[in-house]
């Protein structure tokens, strides 16, 4: 059975300042359902390689990262309100992978994410997220708004 | 299919997570495992051998299942697990909790 592609995805040349010079962008939106998840993950991690990523840190990192991520933003962002999508651009600079996910919603306390560590209570069953995100991938952005949080990968 | 399940000559259960245990596939994992605890099932194992990776919420659903079997005197032992998993065991301190074995085979005979 042939599943149907539920992702748009965009690829484009864009120009960044130096040194990062030209950089390709590639763009995938999707809607807020948990089943999405996988095919998301896949089809960037996919893009990812064909860029050169290295086939582990794309296998792993990138792959826990970014579920993670697509997850928070479907669950906790958007609510999984069917109206509303979330919105992956990976940019592809010659040392970077900066992968951004961006959700719809009202956005959370950017603060809330400079302390993040594991839950104390080992058997607690959620909490393990964002500190995933932290350990798995180089550097973490989140912008002022709350809704949006870029990854950044380096090649090596 | 995510999930396949069997049971041993010793009678434990292994369940084998085909591909990712994820967001969008935990509670069909935790389901499965619970329907067989129901049907008297107190020893699990999860091989991991055929897994590329796990999310946060595929943690959680285990912790989970492990708590509901400790109360039914179950438990729930893990193998299988490759490199990156092991690493995302030892980040979270996952390892300490659980029993890990790096063969379904040794897991088998020790369970």
């Amino acid at each position: 059975m042939t599943v149907p592609l539920r992702l748009a995805v965009r690829r484009h040349d864009v120009s960044l300042p130096e040194p990062a010079r030209t950089a390709l962008r590639i763009s995938v939106r999707l809607p807020s359902d948990l089943e999405v998840v996988e095919e998301a993950v896949d089809v960037v991690a996919r893009h990812c390689v064909a860029e050169g990523l290295t086939v582990r840190r794309a296998r792993f990192n990138l792959r826990v990262a970014l579920c993670e991520a697509l997850a928070n933003a479907i669950l906790y962002g958007n609510a999984e309100n069917a109206a509303k999508h979330v919105h992956v651009h990976i940019t592809v600079t010659e040392p970077h992978f900066l992968v951004e996910v961006q959700d719809e919603g009202a956005g959370f306390d950017p603060a809330a994410f400079a302390d993040v560590s594991l839950p104390h209570d080992l058997e607690a069953l959620g909490g393990r997220g964002l500190f995933l995100i932290r350990q798995l991938v180089d550097d973490v952005y989140l912008n002022e708004r709350g809704n949006g949080i870029c990854m950044v990968l380096r090649r090596a | 299919m995510s999930f396949t399940m069997r049971k041993d000559a010793s009678g434990v259960v292994v369940v084998g997570v085909d591909g990712q245990l994820i967001v969008s596939n935990r509670h069909e994992l935790k389901q499965k495992v619970l329907d067989a605890a129901d049907g008297g099932a107190r020893k699990i194992l999860v091989d991991f051998s055929d897994t590329g990776y796990i999310d946060s919420s595929g943690l959680g659903a285990l912790v989970s299942l492990a708590k509901k079997l400790r109360e039914v005197d179950g438990e729930l032992r893990l193998a299988g697990l490759n490199e990156d998993l092991r690493t995302l065991f030892e980040l979270t301190k996952l390892d300490t909790l659980f029993a890990i074995t790096e063969s379904v085979d040794d897991a088998l005979k020790k369970f």
